[in-house]
């Protein structure tokens, strides 16, 4: 691939974070009808989802019998903020997690139920609803003593090239955002809007999901789904994005 | 994406092999030549299509081919006696030639229709509106279809 | 349980307006032209037709293709002259079906 090619002699070039002010989220590349999509509720194919998650999150389940709004009351009081701050650390697992991995861990510990498996319709749904609670307020993941060797590791990551093109997150969307590869603009990666539809699945998917679309196509190996990896990513994804706007849930191309 | 839509060898065997275990007639998953004329001819007859009175609105370049957004509009005062009986939607290279097709009773109101529509390539999209007086009018769009960069799947 | 269908249809209207209704349905709309990972064909599922009633009598009613993108979403239009009710119907593949209402006070 000849892109491939061009962006790993750009990606010599001394890389710099964005500057905050120049972030900007991928729906300002989006065309106006898109961007209709993701504003109107009635036309957001995401609004279906949302609306599973909320009936879920009233039901009953698990050996316990309890309902997330049994110990969380109404979603529309107590999650605002919460999937603006995710991923966050927690004291049970030692490390962060993201905010399925927290929604199973209520299903796991307080329900006492199965947990979700990633990417099904139920953890989606929950994700949606909870994420929408969070619609419009600002990313807000913390970076302190326990929190910064993991978005440290995040950073690694998304620095390092990788796979058959040799390519990292960097070269593209920190060196080049904003120019065309392939004739679609490249945007700067900000994790803004998930759980999101996406017009290429026809269907709401994770962050995760998404981070394994780039993956593979840099042609490198994806991780299993629920990697610390991901969610060391996504602290660090969350943590550059620090003070812009959660859209979730979004509409992406 | 494209590569779905060509007929390979393997597609021809499964075709034949379809056909002479009697299944229903199978769809090639290619378009092909002339098919959008006669879903055309078998939607209006042999109706005379003028061009005019119908907006065919889509974006020029896509973000993504699996949803599109169409709205066709057509001038008419929608009263008992002049007015929109049907809008029919036709595309030249998915492996059908139909997009959708809409009646419009009565008390319709407007003759307008938005909806999301799948385009596998860059092509030309033809709406045909059928008035109440027997007339069809049409209006015809080229769109350009591109992938998106990063795909989901290893796909050849 | 799962929601199915979204409608937006204002819940009041002036005599003789003409209103914007939109509808939103979760569906796949397999187009039976996909191959699965064996090769094979995915059969077609979609949704075929789509009706739309007030108060009984049929203002607006489409056929769909494999074309329509998938969660098919379609906006259009009536004259709003009495208060009633509007009767939404999805029939599709696979003995798809589902019914929405959505009533309307018109002064």
């Amino acid at each position: 691939m000849t892109a491939g090619v061009c962006l790993a002699l750009l990606g010599s070039i001394a890389a710099a974070e964005i500057p905050l002010d120049q972030r900007r989220s991928g729906y300002d590349n989006m065309s106006a009808a898109t961007r209709a999509m993701q504003d109107d509720d009635t036309s957001n194919p995401a609004t279906l989802s949302v609306l599973d998650g909320e009936a879920l999150w009233s039901r009953k389940t698990g050996e316990a019998g309890k309902s997330c709004a049994d110990c969380h009351g109404d979603a529309a009081s107590s999650m605002p903020g919460v999937s603006a701050r995710y991923p966050a650390f927690s004291p049970a697992k030692n490390r962060p997690i993201d905010i399925e991995q927290r929604i199973n861990l209520c299903r796991t510990e307080q329900q006492k139920a199965e947990p979700f498996a990633y990417e099904s319709r139920e953890l989606l749904a929950l994700s949606a609803f909870v994420g929408k609670q969070s619609r419009g307020l600002p990313i807000a993941v913390v970076n302190d003593a326990k929190t910064k060797p993991f978005i440290d590791a995040g950073q690694r990551l998304y620095s390092a090239r990788q796979g058959q093109l040799n390519l990292s997150c960097q070269n593209c969307h920190d060196d080049n955002w904003g120019q065309k590869l392939a004739g679609v603009p490249l945007v700067q990666g900000h994790p803004n809007g998930y759980p999101l539809y996406r017009l290429e699945w026809q269907s709401l998917g994770s962050l995760q999901r998404r981070l394994r679309n780039c993956l593979i196509g840099m042609r490198a190996e994806p991780y299993a789904y629920g990697a610390g990896e991901y969610v060391d990513l996504e602290l660090y994804l969350m943590w550059r994005a620090r003070g812009m706007k959660l859209e979730t849930p979004a509409v992406r191309p | 994406m494209l590569m779905r839509f060509k007929i390979t060898r393997r597609d021809a065997l499964l075709l034949g092999g379809m056909a002479a275990a009697g299944a229903a007639s199978p769809t090639p998953s290619a378009a092909v030549p002339g098919q959008m004329e006669a879903a055309i001819r078998k939607a209006i007859g042999d109706a005379k299509v003028q061009k005019g009175r119908v907006t065919l609105d889509l974006p020029p370049l896509v973000e993504n081919g699996n949803s599109v957004p169409m709205t066709v509009t057509v001038a008419s005062p929608m009263t008992e006696n002049d007015r929109v009986k049907a809008i029919h939607v036709f595309n030249e290279k998915n492996p059908q030639a139909n997009v959708i097709s809409v009646q419009f009773g009565p008390h319709a109101g407007k003759a307008e229709v938005s909806t999301r529509i799948r385009l596998a390539d860059t092509q030309k999209i033809t709406a045909i509106a059928v008035m109440s007086d027997g007339t069809c009018w049409s209006d015809t769009q080229d769109v350009v279809v591109t992938l998106a960069a990063c795909l989901e799947d290893l796909q050849p | 349980m799962s929601a199915r269908a979204l409608i937006n249809v204002p819940k009041q209207a002036k005599r003789g307006d003409v209103i914007e209704i939109k509808t939103l349905i979760s569906h796949q709309m397999e187009t039976g032209f996909r191959h699965g990972t064996n090769g094979r064909m995915i059969p077609r599922d979609i949704i075929t037709t789509f009706t739309a009633k007030y108060e009984g009598e049929e203002i607006f009613s489409t056929t769909f293709f494999p074309a329509i993108a998938a969660n098919p979403f379609v906006t259009f239009y009536a004259v709003a002259d009495k208060s009633g009710t509007f009767t939404f119907t999805w029939e599709g593949d696979n003995g798809f079906s589902v019914t929405e209402e959505a009533k309307i006070a018109v002064a």
